[in-house]
């Protein structure tokens, strides 16, 4: 039986901040009424949650859903449980005009840690990564030099970021760039 | 001569002595010096030639402003040409070498363009190098490149990184003087997030150099407690060395921060650059000194009176032992004064003013200081550097009075405003006539998205040149920079600047007034561009009136420093020939960036690996590793064909297209666009889309559909599947896959926003991989327990089914005319599957094929590529294709189209095969000729190749072609006339070369 592999699978940078591209992250594309009441239930049961504000994600251990648009969430469950929420989502949804499909192999996803992961991301994004402006909680799509992209902070100090798989590469290599040693930039702590 | 003097210098550091070459001289310097102080500090006062008559140039100014001191920077990777000495920190170790002369600086070849200077007026080379015609392309041009240019252009790969920055804040402060410090923190104070902003690496600006006192204390103290208390200040954030190089809409402003400049190799980018929003953006980016325009004004060891003062104050350095000031305003005494304190020689000040000065003159005056009113210098006398003046009436015509010795001269016409930030986004100028300046007119300032004002000038900037107005302008400017954000401002006192009144300055534009040719050919505005008061007066009555025409018509003001110190003499001379008021002449149009910024700045990461995106599909480290020879398609690399050994790029094509058709062949096929397509109105929504019908596809089946714009040409082709009653999948071209997925949801979004339909792109989803060939389907069995039997998975079927433990979905579809599954694999198992096939089909001698092998095969086949057989001009009916177009349909985007007449006209070019005579490969692109000539006297042609290749299955060569009424000319032979003027001949045939009954495929 033939086995999964994520993309860059392991890479890894230490500059002023780690740079690690993650594991298979479970990702479904949900498009639909996000005002709607069966929606919303659908949401919360797969993952918990419920439908995040624009610009915003929710989170609750493994799973959660951000704001990509305004009739669509991007929900993330664990790569293992995709299939099963998928079913979840098409019972519950059942009826309603939606659009439930699974996307978690069509994206690379990059942790950035340590002190200066603003600074990174505002080197890359044109995203205000000020403290006041950009917190737990908010979720950008933007682009990250020429790709599409998409981030937020599950905590201090860390920011994942969300890419096309075919572009990973790149994405590494952009962010080990704004990683290096030296390029401190002092502006944002 | 220039010197070091035994005491002062506030910016260097006496102890720390670095060395530095100029042309391979070893010179010293010491920490804190610029390129500029250094040079002067060791007598080096010429540092190149001028541009066109190669005279000899000394450094004029101490800023940003210099149009002369630029140097070729550094060496190999780290070369830099035409680098500015007045803005460039000394290091140990620098290397510079001076620009534009030949064999050298101190003697010059091209120097005798200076005695020819009467036959080089402006406009010379316009008019000269015109006739005959083809000589400026082989004579002239290739003569003048070699003689002009400044710098040279650097020839090895930068060893440099540089990056961008994105920074937010509500009031962005540019310029770090006494201005901009106070406004940051008047804005500070009330509340806002500030970011102040200084293009050099000193805070203060030259307000102490030029002395006063705030509330009582020397003005460098009152800096260093600003400073003190900006940095205590949580919502204020300094950062020097970084200019504000352009303003833009939406107060969007771009910053240049010079990381590393003054030390090369330290880790870290060496420039940044800055993409700040901001809420206000205040310009407090100060005043230029003006230079006069009197004959020699341009020999080395003419300096503006401020520059000269700024290297003795700042560096310790004097510019010479005995100084002739000469000014049209009280500011230059300073300059007198500040020398004669140091115990240097002042032999004169000559104000040009017939009434002379005020306090500081008397102030000058008492220091024993000879003061001249109403004179003016009729000639300097030197060559490679002052010698001399000749003193004359400034109201004469330049007889001369009294010749004085000297050894530098420093000149004073007045100040403007650095109003460069403030126009960039369309602020306006008013004239101010007291003191003959241009300056911001505050109603008239760049407006925002809101339509109001974002940028407010401060200080010197705003035309408050007095260190009490300065600072009383700059903490309005603060103040109403955070009111207009909302903040709330508590009003109070501005420190008080106190500095010696001075009286009014008398606009000089030609010294003297009445100068005649022969010193107005020798007095320069433009000193890289040598430009002089004659060459704007000939424009003048050449007809050049309007300020930007003269000035291309002159060549003032565009070297680069941009005219910053010659713009105003040259307009106001302007002004005067044409007689007219200066306003009513205006100014040229200040662009950024303020002084130039570095090339590789702008491109910021966008170099090497990170130079722009390859998308990669899950199976290119394979090809790579496996002889992949790529092709570009959109932003991915696909494999062209797989090499092995020694084989050419034909044979590898050739074997993988004959391996194909005999047994298995294997293509990367990921890259093919995959849109979902699901709702209640879904099949409305492709009838609509695709010329043919979709809605009535069954699901478990798939279609060949095309696509055209609203203009009825054909965009994008692709096999739809219909995976149940609301869920289409579409397939695109690789190219088409995000631009059909945009045109899909404009139509939903802009036009049927009714229609119940969502689309989602998941062409990255899946790895597809095409398995093809007459063991394909033995190959599956072998890894699937699934019935994939004819009947189960007929020819346009799909079934999903699982492929060693993984579920996949298998489409029967074919574009190379063979038995073929195009495989959709989760992309995390692409690769794992792929393995798979390759080692499970070597029993089939499985081949992996690339791009070249996939055209060649549907050519064989007769199938139409995108981007080949069209080129947007082509609709389907051009191509036959009319099986593809439902005739039930009300509508599809581009019926009405290609209703149209010339649409429907039966004399358009159609698809047909073409076979050559003697089996050869016809030219891609060629045209068939035919009789007669086009009313440009060109061939007429009558059709065109739109694909050719060499058939291995055939053995010969095969294309497609749109001919003429094609199709009705079966058997006819066309001529295709090629390059080396031989002619191909090509018999028109039907364009399925291969298996025309589909029985290969259909098995």
């Amino acid at each position: 039986m033939s086995e999964p592999t994520s993309p860059l699978a392991g890479a890894k940078y230490e500059g002023f901040a780690g740079v690690v591209a993650m594991g298979l992250q479970g990702m479904i594309s949900l498009r639909g009424d996000l005002g709607a009441e069966a929606l919303g239930k659908a949401v919360k049961a797969v993952t918990g949650v419920d439908v995040p504000a624009p610009r915003r994600i929710a989170m609750k251990g493994e799973t959660g859903a951000a704001w990509m648009s305004p009739d669509e969430l991007l929900l993330l469950v664990p790569y293992a449980d995709v299939a099963t929420a998928l079913e979840r989502l098409h019972e519950m949804l059942a009826g309603t005009h939606f659009l439930a499909v699974d996307v978690s192999d069509a994206r690379a996803m990059f942790s950035v840690d340590g002190q200066g992961v603003r600074e990174i991301v505002a080197k890359l994004m044109p995203v205000d990564m000020r403290r006041q402006a950009f917190g737990e909680g908010d979720f950008r799509r933007t682009r990250m030099a020429q790709i599409p992209a998409a981030l937020w902070m599950p905590q201090p100090d860390r920011v994942q970021i969300i890419c096309f798989r075919s572009v990973a590469e790149y994405a590494f290599n952009l962010l080990k760039g704004a990683a290096a040693p030296g390029g401190e930039v002092g502006h944002l702590s | 001569m220039s010197t070091r003097l035994a005491t002062g210098g506030r910016l260097i550091d006496r102890a720390t002595t670095m060395e530095f070459t100029l042309n391979g001289k070893r010179l010293q310097g010491r920490a804190g010096d610029t390129l500029a102080s250094a040079l002067l500090a060791n007598d080096q006062l010429m540092v190149g030639r001028s541009f066109k008559y190669h005279r000899p140039r000394g450094i004029v100014a101490s800023g940003a402003e210099e149009p002369n001191a630029l140097f070729n920077m550094g060496e190999g990777a780290r070369f830099e040409p035409n680098q500015r000495a007045t803005t460039t920190e000394l290091f140990d170790g620098l290397t510079c070498r001076s620009q534009n002369h030949w064999p050298s600086l101190e003697f010059d070849v091209g120097a005798i363009n200076s005695r020819l200077a009467r036959f080089l007026p402006a406009g010379f080379y316009y008019k000269m190098f015109i006739h005959p015609r083809p000589f400026w392309k082989h004579v002239y041009e290739p003569f003048i490149r070699q003689s002009a240019g400044l710098g040279q252009a650097p020839k090895d790969r930068d060893a440099d990184s540089y990056e961008h920055f994105h920074a937010f804040t509500d009031v962005l402060v540019i310029g770090g003087g006494v201005a901009g410090l106070q406004a940051a923190r008047a804005a500070g104070a009330a509340g806002a997030t500030v970011l102040l902003i200084e293009q050099t690496a000193h805070w203060g600006g030259r307000a102490p150099v030029d002395g006063g006192t705030v509330d009582g204390q020397p003005v460098d103290k009152f800096v260093d407690e600003t400073l003190a208390a900006l940095r205590e200040m949580p919502n204020v954030t300094l950062r020097n060395r970084l200019m504000g190089a352009g303003v833009y809409d939406h107060g969007y402003v771009l910053g240049y921060e010079r990381v590393n400049d003054h030390q090369p190799g330290a880790p870290g980018p060496r420039h940044r650059l800055w993409r700040i929003r901001a809420g206000q953006v205040i310009t407090a980016t100060g005043a230029i000194e003006r230079p006069l325009s009197f004959a020699g004004n341009d020999i080395p060891g003419v300096m503006l009176a401020s520059a000269i003062r700024d290297y003795a104050v700042d560096y310790g350095v004097s510019v010479g032992d005995r100084t002739v000031v000469v000014t049209n305003n009280d500011d230059a005494y300073r300059t007198a004064i500040t020398l004669k304190t140091l115990g240097l020689e002042v032999p004169v000040i000559l104000d040009a003013r017939a009434t002379g000065g005020g306090a500081l003159a008397d102030e000058a005056r008492s220091l024993g200081i000879r003061v001249e009113a109403g004179k003016g210098i009729a000639k300097v006398r030197g060559g490679r550097r002052v010698t001399g003046v000749a003193i004359c009436s400034q109201a004469g015509e330049g007889a001369v009075l009294e010749e004085i010795a000297c050894d530098a001269v420093a000149m004073s016409g007045g100040w403007s405003p650095v109003v460069h930030l403030w126009s960039h986004c369309g602020g306006k100028l008013l004239w101010d006539e007291a003191h003959a300046m241009f300056r911001p007119d505050v109603d008239k300032a760049p407006t925002g998205a809101n339509g109001e004002a974002f940028v407010i000038a401060a200080g010197a900037a705003n035309g408050a040149l007095h260190l009490r107005d300065t600072l009383a302008d700059a903490q309005a400017a603060g103040h109403a920079a955070a009111a207009r954000l909302g903040h709330e401002v508590k009003e109070s006192a501005p420190p008080l600047g106190e500095a010696a009144p001075e009286v009014r300055l008398q606009p000089i534009w030609m010294m003297p007034q009445g100068a005649k040719t022969v010193l107005r050919m020798k007095s320069w505005l433009d000193f890289q561009n040598d430009v002089k008061v004659s060459d704007v007066q000939l424009a003048a009555r050449e007809g050049f009136e309007s300020v930007e025409h003269a000035k291309r018509y002159t060549t003032l003001g565009m070297a680069t420093d941009q005219g910053k110190l010659s713009n105003i003499n040259g307009l106001a001379i302007l002004s005067d020939a044409l007689n007219q008021p200066i306003p009513q002449t205006g100014t040229t149009t200040f662009r950024p960036p303020y002084t130039p910024i570095s090339m590789a700045a702008i491109a910021g990461e966008a170099r090497g690996e990170t130079f722009q995106p390859i998308r990669k599909t899950v199976l290119h480290e394979w090809h790579e590793a496996n002889g992949a020879y790529f092709e570009p398609v959109g932003a991915w690399r696909r494999p062209y064909t797989f090499r092995k050994g020694d084989e050419t790029i034909e044979e590898a094509v050739a074997r993988e297209i004959t391996r194909t058709r005999e047994s298995l062949g294997l293509l990367d096929a990921s890259t093919l666009g995959k849109i979902i397509v699901k709702g209640p109105d879904a099949g409305r929504f492709l009838d609509m889309l695709y010329t043919n019908m979709m809605s009535t596809l069954k699901p478990g089946r798939c279609r060949y559909g095309l696509m055209c714009s609203e203009n009825g040409f054909l965009i994008d082709d692709g096999v739809v599947a219909r995976l149940d009653d609301e869920t289409f999948l579409c397939h695109t071209t690789t190219g088409g896959a995000e631009s059909i997925h945009g045109h899909m949801e404009d139509w939903l979004q802009c036009e049927w926003w009714d229609w119940q339909v969502y689309t989602a792109n998941v062409t990255e989803q899946y790895a597809q991989i095409a398995v093809v060939g007459p063991k394909a389907r033995a190959l599956l069995q072998k890894l699937t327990g699934d019935d994939i039997s004819a009947e189960a998975l007929s020819f346009m079927g799909w079934k999903d089914i699982t492929l060693d433990g993984v579920p996949v979905r298998a489409y029967r579809i074919s574009f190379s005319g063979e038995l073929s599954y195009e495989i959709a694999i989760p992309a995390s198992y692409g690769r794992a599957i792929w393995d798979k096939l390759l080692s499970e089909g070597a029993a089939f001698n499985a081949t992996p094929y690339g791009t070249e092998a996939l055209h060649v095969m549907r050519a064989e086949k007769g199938l139409i590529m995108i981007g080949d057989e069209t080129d947007g001009t082509v609709i389907p009916q051009d191509l036959n294709m009319e099986w593809a177009i439902s005739k039930k349909k009300e509508d599809y985007l581009g019926k009405r189209a290609q209703a149209r007449s010339h649409m429907a006209d039966p004399e358009r070019w159609k698809l047909v095969g073409l076979e050559t005579l003697d089996g050869a490969v016809l030219p891609d692109g060629a045209y068939a000729v035919a009789q007669g000539r086009n009313a440009n006297g060109q061939r007429k042609v009558q059709g065109r190749v739109t694909s050719s290749y060499h058939s291995p299955t055939l053995g010969r060569g095969i294309a497609m072609g749109l001919v003429h009424k094609g199709p009705e000319r079966m058997g006819e032979v066309l001529e295709f006339p090629r390059v080396d003027g031989t002619v191909m001949k090509a018999k028109i045939v039907d364009q399925v070369f291969y298996d025309k009954d589909g029985e290969k495929q259909n098995v």
